[in-house]
């Protein structure tokens, strides 16, 4: 499983700014709401979350120590 | 509900009780399941319920005339939030919501004091947590006033740093922004910065420290 930016559907209002930023084809809209594709093109630049109006989409970031 | 009595003997709290007295304990507290972005508590609201996480993760914030949020911290399942104003009897100080669907166990207020009557051993225990809790403000209260946004950043990703303690949360470049006191913008910067200077690197959702000495010196800490 790719992780992926995390939608909350209840909060989606279908506006669709998220689809026009992402580089990566991510997202689409279906009917009148997002839905995310897993790729490994998505980069995490987080635009999709930046952009969004409703707060729906988060990019979180888990945070680890380099490995030696 | 019947309380796990192995569950309470792990809280700071009840440190020290007997099962018999645990079990006593446990008939006073109910439980409490929020979704996330649930609301559990509102700022300035009568406070009258302390409540502890059993799973789950709490954000505990404050909000601005202008609605703007500063995240105070984060409660991990195993710690209690709402403690200083059940104590001291006015308002919530701060709001809670759940950052994910949380379970709760909640102790209201006179139950508290029967608690705290019976068993003189918890009121010593609420006294270490409430120092630590003091110990972590003066620590945000240090960073909001003497640390560069960049500093903060990299204080906060040393704080949430995730090794064989898997309850930190993920954290969003808003939230860190929040707690940071800054907006998402300058955390985006800040991240770019330490990502170029070599300290830290990005791995799609992953941030990566590779330098811990310097994101320390960064963070002020070293």
């Amino acid at each position: 499983m790719i992780e992926m930016p995390s939608v909350d559907l209840s909060k989606c209002n279908g506006c669709g700014l998220c689809v026009r930023v992402c580089y990566c084809g991510a997202l689409v809209l279906v009917g009148k709401v997002i839905q995310v594709i897993e790729t490994e093109k998505c980069g995490w630049c987080t635009h999709c979350e930046a952009v969004c109006p409703t707060g729906a989409i988060t990019c979180a970031f888990e945070i680890v120590m380099e490995k030696r | 509900m019947a309380v796990q009595i192995d569950w309470l003997k792990t809280l700071a709290y009840f440190s020290g009780l007997t099962p018999t007295e645990l079990e006593s304990v446990g008939s006073f507290i109910f439980e409490k399941t929020a979704e996330k972005g649930e609301l559990i508590l509102v700022e300035g609201e009568p406070a009258g319920v302390l409540y502890f996480v059993v799973s789950g993760v709490v954000k505990v914030f404050k909000t601005s005339a202008e609605g703007k949020e500063q995240i105070l911290y984060f409660v991990l399942p195993g710690e209690s939030f709402n403690d200083v104003p059940v104590f001291e009897g006015g308002q919530n100080l701060a709001g809670a919501e759940a950052t994910m669907t949380a379970i709760l166990c909640g102790l209201r207020k006179s139950e508290l004091a029967t608690i705290l009557r019976s068993y003189p051993q918890v009121a010593w225990n609420i006294l270490e947590v409430l120092s630590q809790r003091v110990q972590r403000l003066v620590s945000l209260i240090e960073d909001l006033s003497f640390r560069q946004v960049t500093g903060r950043v990299a204080r906060i990703l040393l704080e949430y740093v995730r090794s064989r303690d898997d309850r930190k949360p993920r954290l969003t470049q808003q939230e860190m922004a929040a707690m940071a006191g800054t907006v998402r913008e300058m955390v985006g910067r800040s991240l770019r910065i330490l990502a170029e200077e070599g300290k830290i690197k990005r791995d799609r959702h992953r941030i990566i420290i590779t330098d811990e000495k310097a994101v320390r010196q960064e963070a002020g800490l070293a």
